[in-house]
């Protein structure tokens, strides 16, 4: 109850922290398409190559979050941004890479060569193929690794407060060094309804963007 | 239209194609068949440049395929493969207009034409134009695999054993459908196949091939009456006589312009022809022609009266334009030495004796 009520007197200043939240992760997956497709794609064209990149991205994975935001400090320092929100963007961006090269490698690389073949034998060009085949049909698969890659991000960043990146994780710090429940369990559940919310959002952009004939249902 | 000079491939130090040449004539068939890995789908594959050539020339139309580019040259030729190749994401008229659209065709007339094409292989437009791949049957996907290589009416067809995963009803079917379409447009098709039954069907010309090899390049007919050697023999089968059949027709092979009678003739009359000819029997027509039914010598010695008093009814008769194969099955199911061939309005043409297949079939031995 008195959760609630510290929620609700606080309503403002829990969508401030969402709203900060939610721009850095979005700008995060943003720039993580905007690198991990093209670089799922690129290595298709070389299993070795694919391998390595994989397996640095899966080692990426793995360095904790805290640790890694303090790699950056140093690193960032002479720019004048050891902390704050650039770290956490930086940090976030490699977070997502693994799901969405890993997906965009895997759904390219199980397209079917005889429509490769079909394609190539009508006379598209390898950007065409990309556009009009290979991409379309990899759609779906690449999406769910962008939603792996948001919920995940969304975890992440609740720990970049401690970096003063802001965001719902304010109330998880504050909440814990306060010993205050309230904070410390307003911050949880809002950290929670935003991954799902943001999931079934991609959900629904996924069936849109997905053409009816991939479509495995009717 | 399309030919061949001294074409080689070599991958790495293996030979997959051997100096091979051959020409194929505008609006012809030519089935490239053999065992698998004998180079008949690299020989295919290095006319649309999916494959390069490693030494010899390929013209299409008298123009070398090295002076265009590899995507403008394969836009121009129609392809199809085996495993359908229809892209899941794209609807059936999509599919069908892909290379119009590659092409900046109209999209209009283009969607316009890819019914007319549906139409031709009997599939409802209303119904299927919109539809995605995955909710047709193979058979009907594979219908669209071949129009969509003729979308942008290219004089030039690659088919890639294009009927090989059809279930046989079906294949038939199709193929009987291809080559209805075929006498309608007349394309130069190269035709990738390992059937020697498909091939006898399809082809005008047929080319066998042996690691890599162009052993013989003759008509169906030729390479099963005479073929080069003993390979060629065992590839086309032991029954190659018999696979003949299918490529005469009827008509060629009857005694036309047949004695008959009319249901008035004379019963002395019709014995006078039958001994004349030295037949068994003979067929009564109608007035304007028809076979109507058949008297036997046998029955009408000593006989009073009219042909119309004494005949039977012909146990079964073949249309002209039929092929002796099931000429043969006819002959052999109904136990009948002859048979009377009729036109499609019914009216008696000729008739056809066993000893007249096999006369036909031995000419070319004869002349030889």
């Amino acid at each position: 109850m008195e959760t609630l009520r510290f929620a609700l007197e606080n309503l403002p200043q829990i969508m401030d922290r969402t709203v900060e939240h939610v721009s850095l992760v979005g700008a995060a997956i943003l720039i993580a398409i905007a690198t991990g497709v093209p670089i799922g794609i690129a290595i298709t064209q070389n299993a070795t190559i694919a391998k390595r990149v994989l397996y640095v991205a899966a080692i990426i994975m793995t360095i904790p979050s805290i640790a890694f935001f303090g790699i950056l400090i140093p690193i960032l320092s002479p720019f004048g941004h050891g902390i704050g929100y650039l770290p956490a963007l930086i940090a976030l961006v490699f977070y997502s890479q693994l799901p969405i090269i890993r997906n965009t490698y895997t759904a390219i690389m199980n397209i079917d060569p005889a429509l490769r073949d079909a394609a190539r034998g009508m006379g598209m060009t390898a950007l065409q193929r990309l556009w009009q085949v290979e991409i379309p049909m990899a759609m779906p698969v690449i999406l769910n690794g962008v939603r792996n890659a948001v919920v995940l991000t969304i975890a992440i960043a609740a720990i970049a407060t401690y970096i003063g990146a802001g965001g719902l994780g304010t109330f998880i710090s504050r909440g814990i060094s306060q010993t205050d429940s309230r904070q410390l369990i307003t911050g949880a559940v809002a950290v929670s309804l935003l991954a799902i919310a943001a999931d079934l959002f991609l959900l629904l952009l996924q069936r849109l963007l997905t053409s009816p004939g991939l479509r495995t249902r009717n | 239209m399309i030919r061949l000079e001294n074409v080689t491939k070599t991958f790495d130090s293996y030979m997959a194609v051997d100096n091979v040449s051959f020409e194929v004539p505008e609006g012809e068939i030519c089935v490239l068949l053999g065992p698998s890995g004998c180079g008949k789908t690299t020989t295919m594959r290095m006319i649309n440049r999916l494959t390069e050539l490693s030494s010899g020339r390929i013209l299409i139309g008298g123009r070398d395929i090295m002076e265009v580019g590899a995507t403008e040259l394969r836009r121009g030729i129609g392809y199809v493969i085996q495993q359908i190749g229809l892209f899941p994401n794209k609807t059936i008229e999509d599919n069908i207009c892909t290379v119009p659209d590659l092409l900046g065709m109209d999209r209009k007339a283009s969607r316009k034409r890819a019914h007319e094409l549906l139409e031709m292989v009997a599939l409802d437009p209303a119904v299927f134009a919109k539809r995605y791949p995955k909710q047709l049957s193979g058979g009907q996907q594979q219908r669209v695999g071949v129009i969509r290589a003729l979308a942008a009416d290219p004089p030039v067809l690659l088919m890639d054993e294009p009927f090989g995963a059809i279930d046989p009803i079906n294949r038939a079917v199709i193929q009987d459908e291809f080559l209805k379409l075929q006498s309608a447009l007349k394309k130069t098709v190269i035709f990738v196949s390992h059937d020697i039954d498909e091939a006898v069907k399809m082809a005008s010309r047929i080319a066998i091939f042996k690691s890599g090899k162009l052993v013989q390049y003759d008509t169906p007919d030729n390479i099963l009456a005479h073929p080069v050697d003993d390979f060629v023999a065992d590839f086309v089968g032991g029954d190659r006589t018999l696979k003949r059949l299918q490529l005469v027709k009827v008509a060629d092979a009857m005694q036309a312009d047949p004695p008959r009678v009319l249901a008035e003739t004379p019963v002395a009359e019709a014995l006078a022809l039958m001994q004349k000819h030295d037949h068994q029997s003979v067929v009564m027509t109608g007035p304007r022609g028809r076979a109507r039914g058949l008297v036997r010598r046998a029955q009408l010695q000593g006989a009073q009266g009219m042909v119309g008093d004494h005949y039977e009814r012909i146990p079964c008769t073949i249309q002209v334009d039929d092929t002796l194969r099931n000429a043969v099955s006819m002959m052999f199911s109904n136990d009948q030495t002859w048979l009377a061939c009729v036109d499609q309005d019914g009216f008696y043409r000729g008739y056809l004796t066993q000893r007249g297949i096999t006369h036909l079939l031995g000419a070319t031995y004869r002349d030889a």
